[in-house]
């Protein structure tokens, strides 16, 4: 294990960490989005479609944040205008989602990247990359990379050192009682959900435009679905979301690695690797309930004001 | 302003009303979808019907898929009649195909009947056991079941792609991947031109009817559902309700594997389940999770799929155009809920009252 592993083991978690952050603050408003998958791949898709057309990194990157953001304002009007339920919205934005991806991205097959943007991502951090091992692991990568670092902080900040993230952990943990304390509950979780719907997009982007970077259908490859359990594995903390995603991302690259060393497993058997470890997760999760750990009070119960 | 208020007087007429109008309104939308792709709605649509009702054959390809939706369907149900979310049907068919299919391919030359009831037995017991490991868990540690068994469903596909690119592959088959054909004594007869999963779907569709409103087993599922500590005061055996209901949620679907390997693809192979798996979870909730309503929804669905794959050759509109179309009609259906649960008055105070009593 050198350098290099650690290097790449960053890159597969980051577009795992764009969706944890997501459905982090999706949940922290007290909604569970089973849709990250579909957000994810709809943001895959838009994302590859407008670099092609475009040939702008920056209006890609938009494109698939609407994308995902669209998804997601599908799933809060279902859920929270219309009052349907959390699993099933979700799930139902999965299967559109991976439809309209798999739709829209018919005509892509076979196209890659241009090299503009291809290669526009790439950037060191000067100073900081000369730090001997922990520069090349963490400073020589790409801007999304660097760009999932501040998302994780910022969010962490937002979460815990400002009056609006204390009233998005409010919403979660009751929405009756945000409700009566002034907060606008439907507000605050419109604009969550729509914000975790933008990062999803965005980790599905980062899958299309530059981990693999050309179009292959359902390329994330149930990354959404591990997102999902790692929110839980990282007891909905945007800094242990860091480590969770860095960590499944190395699971991820790991079995790619070991065929170097000549192992004698099958490829297909390495690959159950990530999932299996998704229901260690879970598991280990389920098993390990303390009060600072649990879930936000409010998740998947839904709160309709009329009937308090 | 408005008011939303929560309303009983829904007549069940009423509420059908309300979803048909959902169905109409997701059918519409999507038109536009279609128009803004620039085909015509109205065409892709009748090409729709063209492809599932248009010709025997066709007619008979929708049968032929209308019968794992129904039987897998059937399966779901179990589960999210206890609000398990069931997401692993698709493993649970992948396993219970594999377990049938070992039988196949190691005793093909057992007399027919011996061979196939073997098999079936295989499948159920396969799919069961696959859906026993969630639900272990679920009951012993709350472990979230929906992730878990969605984890399932990758690790039983990238063990079927093992055994059909590694363990079983064929090597007769001139380096192509695939897992050999099963012997003739391994395929399920026809009647009426069509494989008997037919026969099973029909019996199964009564029998699970009868299970979950006529016996206690079924009850307690119900009640387990609405509500786990109720059952419990009630003095259920929580636990044991829910691996029991598992093991049968997911039996039914490892059954849908073993029909499918046999009589529609006659080997295995990772696109035995073809997707049925998450089709059935829409008709399953579609359908109210009631028994004869599935036979409906699914039938409707398989419609949607064979004239998906039409569409596709017809007016190369890919193949996933359908997946959209099932996505949209899920969603509106699922919002037509609240205009049946609830009503929109608008905001007058003083004669709040008697408006509502002049609505009634």
């Amino acid at each position: 294990m050198n350098a290099s592993f650690f290097a790449a083991a960053i890159v597969a978690g980051t577009p795992l960490l764009f969706a944890t952050l997501g459905e982090i603050i999706t949940e922290r408003v007290g909604q569970l989005n089973l849709g990250v998958e579909g957000m994810m791949l709809m943001g895959a898709v838009v994302g590859f479609q407008v670099g092609l057309a475009t040939s702008n990194p920056f209006l890609a990157l938009l494109g698939a944040m609407a994308a995902g953001a669209f998804g997601a304002l599908i799933y809060a009007f279902l859920t929270v205008s219309l009052r349907a339920n959390q699993v099933v919205s979700g799930l139902t934005l999965t299967i559109f989602g991976t439809g309209f991806s798999s739709f829209m991205g018919k005509s892509l097959i076979g196209e890659i990247m241009p090299e503009n943007i291809r290669t526009f991502w790439k950037a060191d951090i000067p100073i900081l990359r000369d730090i001997p091992f922990i520069g090349k692991v963490f400073f020589q990568q790409d801007l999304f990379v660097y760009l999932g670092y501040i998302t994780a902080i910022a969010l962490g900040i937002y979460l815990y050192r400002t009056r609006a993230g204390l009233n998005v952990r409010a919403v979660g943990e009751s929405a009756p009682a945000a409700d009566s304390s002034g907060i606008h509950v439907v507000l605050y979780k419109y604009v969550h959900i729509l914000m975790g719907g933008a990062l999803c997009g965005l980790g599905g982007a980062y899958l299309s435009l530059v981990y693999v970077p050309a179009w292959q259908e359902n390329v994330t490859a149930g990354r959404g679905w591990i997102a999902v359990a790692l929110v839980i594995f990282v007891v909905w903390s945007p800094y242990k979301a860091l480590i969770g995603a860095y960590l499944f991302g190395g699971l991820d690259i790991l079995g790619f690695r070991l065929q170097g060393y000549n192992i004698k497993i099958s490829q297909y058997i390495i690959d159950m690797l990530p999932y299996i470890a998704t229901i260690l997760v879970l598991v280990v999760g389920s098993i390990r309930h303390s009060k600072e750990n649990a879930p936000p009070k409010g998740l998947g119960v839904p709160y309709f004001r009329e009937e308090r | 302003m408005i008011r939303i208020v929560k309303r009983t007087d829904v007549s069940k007429i009423k509420a059908a009303r309300i979803r048909i109008l959902a169905v109409v309104l997701a059918l519409f939308t999507s038109g536009i979808f279609i128009l803004l792709l620039r085909h015509n709605p109205l065409a892709v649509y009748s090409a729709m019907l063209q492809g599932s009702f248009g010709s025997a054959y066709r007619f008979k390809e929708t049968i032929i898929k209308t019968i794992p939706l129904v039987i897998t369907s059937l399966g779901i149900m179990v589960a999210f009649k206890m609000k398990f979310w069931n997401i692993g049907a698709e493993g649970q068919i992948f396993m219970g195909a594999f377990a049938a299919s070992f039988f196949a391919l190691q005793f093909p030359d057992l007399p027919k009947p011996l061979l196939l009831c073997l098999m079936m037995a295989a499948g159920i017991v396969g799919g069961g056991l696959w859906a026993l490991i969630p639900a272990f868990f679920k009951a012993q540690f709350g472990t979230n079941e929906t992730i878990f068994t969605l984890m399932m469903n990758y690790i039983a596909l990238k063990w079927i792609t093992y055994l059909q690119y590694g363990l079983w592959k064929d090597p007769d088959a001139l380096g192509f991947a695939k897992i050999p054909n099963f012997s003739d004594n391994a395929i399920l007869p026809k009647l009426f031109d069509i494989h008997i999963g037919w026969i099973f779907a029909f019996i199964l569709i009564v029998i699970m009817h009868i299970f979950m409103h006529h016996t206690k087993k079924g009850y307690e599922i119900t009640v387990i559902g609405e509500s786990e500590d109720t059952a419990r005061y009630a003095g259920m055996n929580v636990k044991k309700v829910v691996l029991t209901a598992m093991f049968i949620s997911g039996g039914i679907c490892g059954l849908t594997g073993m029909i499918e390997a046999s009589a529609v693809s006659g080997t295995l192979s990772v696109e035995v389940s073809s997707g049925y798996g998450f089709t059935a979870i829409i008709t399953t909730w579609l359908s109210g999770l009631k028994a004869p309503f599935i036979l409906v929804v699914s039938f409707l669905f398989a419609v949607l799929l064979q004239g998906g794959s039409f569409i596709q050759t017809a007016f190369q509109i890919p193949q996933a155009a359908a997946q959209i179309l099932q996505g949209m009609i899920l969603f509106f259906v699922l919002g037509s809920e609240f205009f049946i649960q609830y009503k929109i008055l608008p905001r007058q105070n003083g004669v709040e009252m008697t408006a509502e009593k002049e609505g009634k």
